[in-house]
């Protein structure tokens, strides 16, 4: 419980984040990226492919009401979902091992909350300054200006959204003739409210909500913890280099001190709001921004690049002592990413060669089943079959169905077409039966003995008399294939035995079984054998000087 | 480290685990005003909506929606759209509707709906019938497998008192005309002429007593009279069974099928108009059967 008196308030309020406006490579990159995928997004549904007459001749098309989906030269049926259920395991493994690889690389460049999150922060740079600037603007009392500039900032938002709720739509329809439609207000209903859904969501997505999707709505940060290990390329700080920090001013120099200079400027342009010096956060995007920032400073103030950086979190072990860490290469290629681009491109594989095997006139026949079978007047049967056509080639066509039965199962399955079934059925079963156990005896290692009821009339007298002798058994195998058993007693003599024999051989079966000649030469008793690597018994019998006989099963591990 | 302490500084619930507690962190604004949003959402829509359960019915809701409304509204659409075609099947002539593709088609889809609502209780979903209910299936006809003949015994059916025009004859119980021996005997003949196993010297003298009683409706041969609607006794389908034993039984009790007369003239509650029975009976007669 909160140890104050008052209760704690039910709501969290957002901590708004201003971003500063920060160039170097990553945030060139993040430009390109976005320029990529935008412009993917924005411009397919405009891009024209000729199929012939009768069939769209737009590229990228999701025909819902023909139940067809057109990708430039390739059309998707419904019953070839599949390639879809692959596409989708395929985005699944590929984020997999890229978040192995290099964490996360998606929500960092190329996730669309990301990127449009990225392009509504631009325009409010644009419309309102950069940090600073905002800030002062976000305290400021409401005035003409900053109603001006946020009204200004909101129609932008609100117009790259109704340009992203339109290229939506524009997919599941022939684009021109809907654009043309929406401006004459002649659309479809459902045309107007995805747009504006659409719209509106990206206004809040992009605008409002931002940095709190990634943390509070999607489940990847969450999951991707355990797609990472010390391998995996991260964002990272190198505290060892950077610690302890302070400020210092110009031409100024502390050797006391690390080469962090606590400006904030990887704080300030972070669009997640997090300080990146704190070590490993779900709420990083791992976008580089900080980077950008951080060796923008380090080059004004004459130290390397890279305090904050990408790295593995092995590295900064090796780091730490002064040690050359790992190429990133080696970081890369392990196991698990090989294992995923493996498993990645097997799926890969197996659509493309689907995709170049799949017919594109197809003939289904089956048996109709309600009911199994019509007899007729005359005593004979009619069997009913459904046969369905598919002609994916966007023109008529002639289709025969010619019938041909083969011998085998013309006529009903009665007599010897039902005996040969069942007692091909019964050989293989019975020949299977028969040659494992036929097996099984042969390998059977032998009886422990003939008869338990007899034997265990004696049995604990026995026992105690062998108990008695207080002998320790051992035996070895040694390199040049002689069995070496030593028998000694409560002090550690050997002993000298009346008799001493045995069956030394495998334990699961007796094909290598062997009686040993066992010779006794003062200390232990030695005899010849043939061995493998292995698990070795012997079975030892001996017969001590008073006639007490001793049994034992006796393990020998041999390793040559 | 410059952590940001103000943040850190929330209780705990009061729960330990291994020395773990939990944070009593607050919920963010945004989703709390969610939450509260759905609630205003949810009284408005109890008043918007049907919502209220009464003793009669539910509250109808401000905005007087209703989903039997909808659905009617899109019957009626459909009614519509289609009046052009079912004008046509209604005045159709039966034996060349298979000429025009397009009514065809149209009759057999609306045939095939029209027989699993009031055919497929006695038929069978799939038309096989049932002991006592005729296979439609199979090329044996009791009363004629013609189109028309089809649409005429769905519209009058048989032996029912509704249709003046139903199919109606009646087979005597001769249990109480011939002796068991001589029932006996006729079974094995009828058994005999179908080409089942039979006693060649019971059905002989079956034969006297089939050609005396039998033969008049079910023919000298047991070809059977479609004007009786007396079925086939020289084939391999058997509407009760051909076995002695059931055979007994029809001959000695007799059988009286009934079927409803489905024009509506008959069947003021539920029957079909002139436009389903020519649809239910393009259906049926393009099952297999139809002659």
């Amino acid at each position: 419980m909160s140890s104050s008196d008052t209760p704690p308030s039910l709501y969290a309020a957002r901590e708004p984040v201003f971003p500063r406006r920060v160039s170097g490579f990553f945030r060139t990159l993040k430009w390109w990226i976005m320029a990529v995928t935008l412009g993917i997004y924005y411009l397919t549904p405009w891009i024209r492919w000729d199929r012939g007459p009768e069939m769209p001749d737009q590229a990228v098309l999701v025909d819902l009401a023909g139940r067809r989906f057109f990708f430039f030269w390739i059309e998707i049926w419904p019953h070839e979902f599949y390639f879809v259920a692959g596409l989708l395991i395929m985005a699944g493994l590929g984020l997999f091992l890229f978040t192995s690889a290099l964490g996360r690389v998606w929500c960092g460049y190329a996730c669309p909350q990301t990127v449009w999150t990225d392009l509504f922060i631009l325009v409010e740079r644009w419309i309102e300054g950069d940090r600073n600037a905002r800030v002062r603007l976000w305290n400021a009392k409401w005035s003409l200006h900053k109603a001006r500039l946020r009204i200004t900032k909101w129609t932008l938002w609100a117009l790259i959204g109704l340009a992203t709720g339109g290229a939506w739509v524009f997919y599941f329809t022939d684009a021109p003739t809907l654009l043309v439609n929406l401006v004459q207000g002649t659309a479809h209903p459902i045309a107007y409210s995805t747009m504006f859904i659409l719209t509106a969501t990206t206004f809040f997505f992009g605008g409002v909500a931002r940095e709190q999707v990634c943390i509070y709505a999607c489940p990847w940060p969450r999951i991707q913890a355990a797609m990472m290990d010390e391998d995996t390329i991260t964002i990272g700080y190198r505290e060892w280099r950077g610690e302890p920090r302070g400020k210092l001013r110009k031409g100024e120099t502390n050797p006391a001190q690390g080469d962090c200079i606590d400006c904030m400027a990887c704080v300030n342009v972070c669009p997640m709001g997090i300080d990146i010096r704190d070590g490993q956060q779900m709420e990083c995007i791992t976008c580089g921004l900080c980077i950008d920032a951080c060796d923008d400073m380090m080059a004004k103030i004459g130290k390397p690049r890279g305090l904050v950086d990408y790295l593995a979190l092995k590295d900064e072990v090796d780091e730490r002592a002064h040690r050359k860490h790992a190429p990133i290469m080696k970081h890369i290629f392990r196991p698990r990413t090989i294992l995923y681009t493996a498993l990645w491109s097997v799926i890969g594989f197996a659509l493309v060669f689907a995709l170049f095997i799949r017919p594109e006139i197809d003939l289904t026949v089956a048996p109709v089943r309600n009911p199994t079978f019509i007899v007729q007047s005359d005593g004979t049967v009619r069997n009913v079959y459904d046969v369905r056509l598919r002609n994916k080639q966007g023109e008529p066509r002639p289709f025969g169905l010619p019938i041909d039965m083969t011998a085998l199962f013309r006529g009903p399955i009665t007599g010897p077409k039902f005996f040969a079934i069942i007692a091909s059925f019964f050989v293989v079963i019975i020949t299977v039966n028969v040659y494992l156990a036929v097996s099984a005896v042969r390998t059977f290692p032998g009886l422990e003995v003939k008869n338990s009821y007899v034997a265990s009339q004696t049995f604990d007298a026995e026992k105690a008399a062998q108990l008695a002798l207080g002998w320790n058994v051992g035996a070895v195998v040694h390199k040049d294939g002689e069995l070496v058993l030593s028998i000694t007693d409560t002090d550690g003599n050997p002993v000298e035995v009346q008799s001493v024999t045995g069956i030394f051989g495998r334990a699961t079966n007796v094909r290598d079984d062997q009686t040993p000649k066992f010779v006794f030469d003062g200390s232990v008793y030695r005899a010849p054998v043939t061995t493998a690597a292995g698990n070795w018994n012997l079975r030892l019998e001996a017969i001590a000087q008073d006639g007490t006989p001793f049994h034992q099963r006796v393990v020998v591990i041999v390793e040559h | 480290m410059s952590k940001k302490p103000e943040k850190k500084e929330v209780g705990t619930t009061g729960h330990s685990w291994d020395g773990i507690e939990e944070l009593n962190n607050p919920l963010p604004r945004w989703w709390v005003w969610i939450f509260y949003a759905t609630i205003v959402w949810g009284i408005w829509y109890t008043i918007a909506y049907p919502a209220w359960p009464l003793l009669k019915g539910a509250t109808e809701g401000y905005l007087g929606y209703s989903t039997r409304a909808e659905v009617a509204a899109d019957i009626a659409a459909v009614d519509a759209k289609n009046a052009d075609l079912v004008g046509k099947l209604e005045a159709a002539d039966l034996s060349a509707l298979s000429g025009d593709a397009e009514l065809y088609q149209f009759a057999i889809n609306g045939g095939r709906a029209v027989f699993a609502a009031n055919c497929s209780q006695c038929h069978g979903s799939g038309a096989a019938g049932a002991k006592g209910y005729p296979n439609l299936l199979d090329n044996d006809w009791l009363w004629g497998g013609s189109i028309e003949e089809i649409a005429f015994t769905v519209s009058h059916g048989i032996r029912n008192e509704h249709s003046p025009e139903a199919r109606w004859t009646e087979m005597p119980a001769f249990g109480e005309i011939l002796s068991k021996e001589e029932i006996a005997a006729v079974v094995e003949h009828v058994r005999a002429i179908s080409g089942q196993e039979a006693d060649a010297a019971l059905a002989a003298a079956g034969e006297t007593v089939y050609l005396d009683n039998c033969a008049a409706c079910h023919g000298d041969a047991g070809e059977g009279s479609r004007d009786m609607g007396a079925p086939v006794l020289n084939d391999a389908i058997w509407l009760y069974g051909g076995d002695v034993a059931t055979l007994t039984e029809t001959v000695a009790n007799a059988r009286f099928g009934v079927m409803p007369a489905w024009s509506e003239a008959y069947h003021p509650a539920g029957g079909l108009s002139a436009a389903e029975i020519n649809a239910v009976a393009a259906y049926v007669h393009q099952l297999g059967g139809g002659e």
